[in-house]
């Protein structure tokens, strides 16, 4: 997965390997002070999303359903099942609700994060 | 306009409603008499009162109805006089009170033969709440119970002793059952189906008088010399209009009584209305509710100022079930119509019997008569009344129906706009078809809106055909699809995955669906696949289709911390467990409380802790309660017999037993249960999905009802079942339910959604007219037999334990997760409580 512009980047740390993920579901990382919830899809791509619901404010957004909506990557929250776009962190339900994105990649069976 | 109403019975109250709908009603000043305690219930369903429903349930007033302004509802206060030159009405209790126009609406009252004896103690009516109550005391103590008079009352009633547990009999004067609705084959048929449930039935018998008995109270002589020992008596032999309040009044009224009113339901006194029971139309008196309620229409429109409204003789066709038998008449039954023709079709080993009247040129149905299966009732009787052309071979419509030959029916398209559907509740095939193009496209929100066939019933495949005509008129598909990756219903998915044998969530969508699925899909998917399969449901394969309650096998909360409600079969558990329970709370630091359903719910368990919690648990004997999942909640029970001294059955033995055979079962939503040791119900069983109540004789079996947001009250699906038969129903049951049910779909709303209602359920269920009984059981069977604790499952499986924690790639607990104490236990803190503590750990 390559990495993406206009991300706040400061350092990019490993978080886990590849097989900690279960495929088509997340984690959270714990990155520089931040919680990120990464996910893992079937084709072994890694995506990266802040954790926390802005909804609920619960840090849960890892545990949500991975998925696709009219055609676009999505996390559902797991408390009251909005929507959050994988690639652009923007809620489906309320575009103007948005979870911050971060660089997420493979290396090997290394899966990193910039945040 | 001040307008008194003397009764609020069912139709006095109808009387109201249309009134009050209207401009003029809604400004008028109305006052209504009631000598009864409550206002109006449905006395239609009177012998529900004795399966459980009770004088709530009957009730027919919409909620804050008499709160209107202007609405004055006196109860417990009868009128007693009409000064018709004053324009005044004198009531028992609150004087005299003017009006500017009158409604009798008084009904009627039960006739009594007068025979020597009639009064003594242990004789009753069958007419009110109050009756019943009576009966119901009485039954207590006596052994048998009589009935007389065979009309559809008596029936009713003969019913109701038998579920009292009385021996019971029907003595009836005419020389067979139903004489006005039933021709001799029929009436001979019924008989025959009414003696197979244990009711013995005397006909051609003319009660002489009633004395002295040896075995029982009651001695019943009868003029041809033979004899009837009873302990109770019920006089059902017909009804009399309630005329008194209008003859002393000096209005018209009829040779054999009744208040004579016009087509426009006025009394010879213009400023006095007449409706139901009591009215007297054209010389004839409807004893029947749905003539009723139109007169009720008519005159409210009257009194509203649409001169144009007119009574003008209403159909007295009926369908009913007496003990579980179907039976209907319509129209000409008897075809007295001159040149009528009948066509006959008997079967006396399946106990049916079928006739059509039709006229002399064959051209129109005139009449019917249905016993041992009415299906067919709907549409004869909108064939009847339009009239409709006959088919070219009449004798289909009574034939059963040849392999592979679809039924000839009507084709509703047939139908006129103005065809009566729902005669009960007036509906017309028009007004379905305006609310199937304002948007009910489902059966449950046609009869939600239009209020058709919700009393009766007997319209309801009728209903469902015009809806499924108008849909496919609009070219409306009808889509009852998953979501956008599945283009079928939830059934249809269920069928595709055990018919194919599809094991997996990647299975499924590769052959029936596109695209990643969703977080309405994959849940679906999985529980699909736990009903079929019943692998667990933390398999990497699994997993990810999970909601987050079942991948972590406990309740979210809004923290993001988990509640943990271990099972506790039927409520019952030991000192020692409830020690551990406290223990292990105490040790975590979980809230804690108890559930409405009699569990312990321990909250506050971060993720992480989950595991450790779950050890202790596992460790003191406790399971999985799967409050987490679209499965088995709980099962409720009083104590009964064991300890209670009302209690008639082990209520608790047979929740326990329940429970643990239904536990952990994937459904299309969470499923509760109950099982109270008697009739006092204090398990609440008729509020749950399956409810089982106790009878001197075994079980009676309830299912389809909720409590929360949308309460209904479970339907009697089947009674005094013994504990193997019992367990073979629920069994049934559940996995019609789980196979047909809709996504998140509870019990109640899908019977609402079924064709054919619980009518239907039971012939799946209880007489398996589908032949799938011994399938259903062997499903279940498969199911019990694969039960895991997902809990113990999970802990012995590291892979699956490495998900229980907050961080990937760190041991540090979610901060954002604080909790302050409250009455002695923690609670989750407000978000200004939560930055000071951050602030303070930090």
């Amino acid at each position: 997965m390559s990495a993406r512009p206009k991300i706040n980047t400061s350092k990019s740390i490993a978080v886990c390997r590849l097989q900690d993920i279960v495929p088509n579901t997340g984690v959270c990382a714990l990155v520089a002070g931040r919680q990120v919830a990464v996910f893992r899809l079937d084709d072994d791509s890694v995506h990266a999303i802040e954790n926390r619901d802005p909804f609920s404010r619960a840090n849960v957004l890892s545990r949500g359903i991975v998925g696709d909506l009219k055609g676009e990557l999505v996390v559902a929250s797991p408390v009251f099942k909005q929507h959050f776009s994988l690639v652009t962190g923007r809620c489906q339900e309320d575009p103007a609700v948005r979870v911050a994105v971060f660089a997420a990649w493979v290396d090997g069976d290394t899966v990193l994060v910039r945040a | 306009m001040k307008l008194i109403v003397v009764g609020n019975g069912m139709v006095g109250q109808r009387l109201l409603e249309h009134f009050v709908a209207r401009a003029e009603g809604g400004a008028a000043e109305v006052t209504v008499l009631c000598e009864e305690p409550r206002a109006a219930y449905d006395r239609v369903r009177l012998t529900s009162f004795f399966s459980g429903k009770s004088a709530d349930d009957l009730n027919v007033v919409p909620a804050g109805f008499f709160e209107q302004p202007g609405m004055n509802l006196r109860l417990e206060d009868a009128a007693v006089a009409i000064d018709r030159k004053r324009k005044r009405v004198r009531s028992v209790r609150g004087g005299e009170l003017p009006y500017d126009k009158l409604v009798l609406a008084t009904g009627s009252y039960p006739f009594v033969p007068p025979l020597p004896g009639k009064d003594r103690p242990g004789c009753f009516v069958y007419r009110t709440i109050e009756d019943l109550e009576a009966i119901r005391a009485a039954a207590a103590g006596a052994r048998v119970g009589t009935v007389v008079g065979g009309g559809l009352l008596g029936l009713e009633a003969a019913k109701a002793l038998k579920d009292l547990g009385l021996e019971t009999h029907v003595v009836e004067f005419a020389p067979r059952l139903m004489t006005v609705q039933l021709d001799d084959v029929g009436g001979r048929l019924l008989r025959r189906k009414i003696e197979a449930l244990g009711v013995t039935v005397h006909t051609s018998k003319n009660t002489k008088e009633i004395g002295d008995g040896a075995a029982c109270r009651h001695r019943m002589a009868f003029l041809d010399g033979s004899a009837l020992e009873t302990d109770l008596i019920v006089f059902s032999a017909g009804i009399r209009p309630r005329d008194d309040l209008a003859r002393s009044a000096g209005l018209a009224v009829g040779e054999r009584g009744g208040i004579a009113i016009d087509n426009h339901c006025r009394s010879s006194d213009p400023d006095i209305y007449a409706v139901g029971e009591c009215a007297l139309w054209s010389g004839r008196i409807y004893g029947l509710v749905a003539p009723g309620y139109q007169m009720a229409e008519v005159a409210a429109r009257h009194l509203a100022g649409e001169a144009a409204a007119q009574f003008l003789g209403a159909d007295t066709s009926t369908k009913l079930k007496l003990m579980g038998v179907d039976v209907a008449s319509v129209g000409d039954a008897q075809g007295t119509t001159l040149n009528a023709l009948n066509y006959v079709y008997t079967d006396e080993a399946e106990g049916v019997y079928r006739k059509l009247v039709v006229s002399g040129d064959r051209k129109y149905l005139l009449g019917a008569i249905l016993v041992g299966d009415a299906d067919r009732y709907g549409e004869l009787l909108q064939m009847a009344l339009n009239p409709l052309p006959l088919p070219e071979h009449p004798e289909d419509l009574i034939l059963p129906a040849r392999e592979g030959a679809a039924g000839k029916g009507l084709g509703v398209d047939l139908l006129p706009e103005a065809a009566l559907v729902c005669s009960c509740n007036s509906v017309s095939k028009g007004a379905l078809c305006e609310a199937v193009a304002a948007g009910c496209t489902s059966l449950g929100a046609l009869k939600k809106h239009t209020k058709a066939s919700t009393t009766c019933g007997g319209c309801g495949p009728l209903v469902k055909q015009v809806l499924d005509c108008e849909l496919r008129k609009r070219g409306v598909e009808v889509k009852n699809h998953l979501c956008e990756h599945f283009a079928y219903s939830r059934q249809e998915l269920f069928h595709l995955v055990q018919v194919g044998k599809l094991a997996s969530f990647e299975a499924v969508v590769a052959k029936h669906g596109r695209g990643r699925g969703c977080d309405i899909c994959k849940p679906a998917v999985a529980s699909i696949l736990a009903s079929c399969w019943n692998e667990m449901i933390l398999k990497p394969r699994h997993a990810p289709l999970q909601d987050t309650n079942d991948r972590f096998l406990a309740n979210l909360q809004k923290n993001g911390t988990y509640s943990i409600v271990p099972r506790v079969p039927a409520g019952e558990i030991t000192p020692e467990k409830l020690v551990v329970l406290g223990k292990v709370a105490a040790k975590f630091g979980l809230y804690t409380k108890i559930t409405g359903a009699q569990r312990i719910d321990l909250f506050g368990a971060r993720v992480e802790q989950l595991p450790l919690i779950w050890k202790d648990l596992v460790d003191a004997g406790f399971e999985s309660g799967h409050a987490y999942g679209k499965a088995l909640r709980t099962v409720k029970s009083c104590v009964g017999s064991t300890w209670c001294r009302y209690g008639v059955q082990d209520s608790v033995a047979m929740a326990i037993r329940i429970e643990n055979r239904y536990r952990g079962i994937r459904s299309p939503h969470k499923m509760k249960m109950a099982v109270s040791g008697c009739a006092r119900e204090c398990a609440e069983a008729q509020g749950k999905d399956v409810g089982i109540i106790a009878t001197e004789r075994g079980w009676n079996l309830h299912v389809c009802g909720n409590g929360g947001m949308k309460p209904r009250h479970a339907d009697l699906l089947a009674q005094d079942l013994d504990d193997e038969t019992l367990i073979r129903f629920i069994d049934r049951f559940l996995l019609f339910y789980i196979r047909t049910g809709d996504r998140l779909q509870r019990t109640s709303t899908w019977l609402e959604n079924l064709e054919g209602g619980i009518d239907y359920v039971r012939k799946v269920v209880c007489e398996d007219t589908l032949g799938i009984g011994t399938e259903l059981e062997a499903d279940m069977q498969r199911l019990v037999d694969s039960y895991e604790c997902e809990w113990k499952k999970a802990i012995g499986d590291p892979e699956i334990m490495k998900r229980f924690r907050h961080f990937v790639n760190s041991d540090l607990p979610d901060s954002n997760v604080v909790f302050v104490a409250e009455r002695g236990q923690i609670r989750p803190a407000r978000e200004s409580e939560r930055e000071e503590a951050v602030v303070m750990t930090t």
